[in-house]
């Protein structure tokens, strides 16, 4: 039977510590890609932090989930929309945040970017081509 | 594809109401609920904003209007007051929603 296949996208738009917002949507997009949906990610106004390298939560007893993002290749999710205007507004450029990848099996495996930086008209136009738009 | 993008925060405490009129694209509509009715009441910071939006309707939920004291004659001009049937309705018209929460 064919299964009906989904765009969906997860709008993150909260920093990662101060609310459970950040975490909470890692654990739903890592459900949904494993029912074979399509998923990406959208970062966007303080959600840009989450994807901040070098994070180190040792001192404040919370657990660091942000290696959490560097798995999302090996769960096929891959397009990671970052939004350049809320980087910009953050004082933050695309070097601050981890290096995210993916390996393409169809091209040997080749290590490819998971991170794609979009102008906000570009993200409006992302939201608009989906099918579900989960917000966090 | 149309969208109805759902704003339910003060756009004086929260940046959603900014955001979703930043990504909204013609021909879909915003609805304003809870404290997110806020913006749709004139003579605020927001008012300026729901006017210059080209092609997108703005709603209101009343209900959540009227809790907060607000007649519909505070309510900018253009801006449609819905109630809960409404905003059913208009889930179920577009081909999406799209939450700032």
């Amino acid at each position: 039977m064919a299964e009906e296949i989904k765009n969906f996208l997860y709008l993150n738009r909260r920093a990662p510590y101060g609310t459970i917002y950040a975490w909470e949507s890692l654990e739903v997009v890592l459900i949904g890609a494993a029912f074979d949906q399509k998923v990406s990610l959208a970062f966007l106004d303080d959600g840009v932090f989450q994807i901040v390298k070098g994070q180190d939560t040792t001192g404040v007893d919370m657990k660091n989930f942000s290696p959490t993002y560097a798995a999302l290749g090996d769960y096929d999710v891959n397009q990671l929309y970052v939004e350049r205007e809320s980087l910009e507004e953050r004082g933050l450029t695309v070097d601050d945040l981890m290096h995210l990848t993916w390996e393409d099996e169809d091209e040997d495996w080749a290590e490819k970017d998971s991170i794609r930086v979009v102008s906000r008209a570009e993200l409006a136009k992302i939201i608009e081509q989906q099918d579900v738009v989960f917000s966090f | 594809m149309s969208e109805l993008h759902t704003v339910n925060k003060s756009p004086f405490e929260k940046s959603s109401f900014d955001s979703c009129v930043e990504h909204v694209l013609e021909g879909s509509a915003v609805l304003l609920y809870e404290d997110g009715v806020y913006a749709a009441i004139r003579g605020t910071a927001a008012e300026g904003k729901v006017k210059s939006a080209q092609g997108v309707k703005f709603y209101a939920l009343g209900p959540d209007l009227k809790a907060r004291g607000l007649s519909g004659e505070r309510v900018t001009d253009g801006v449609e007051i819905v109630d809960y049937a409404g905003f059913v309705d208009l889930a179920a018209e577009y081909d999406k929603v799209v939450a700032w929460v």
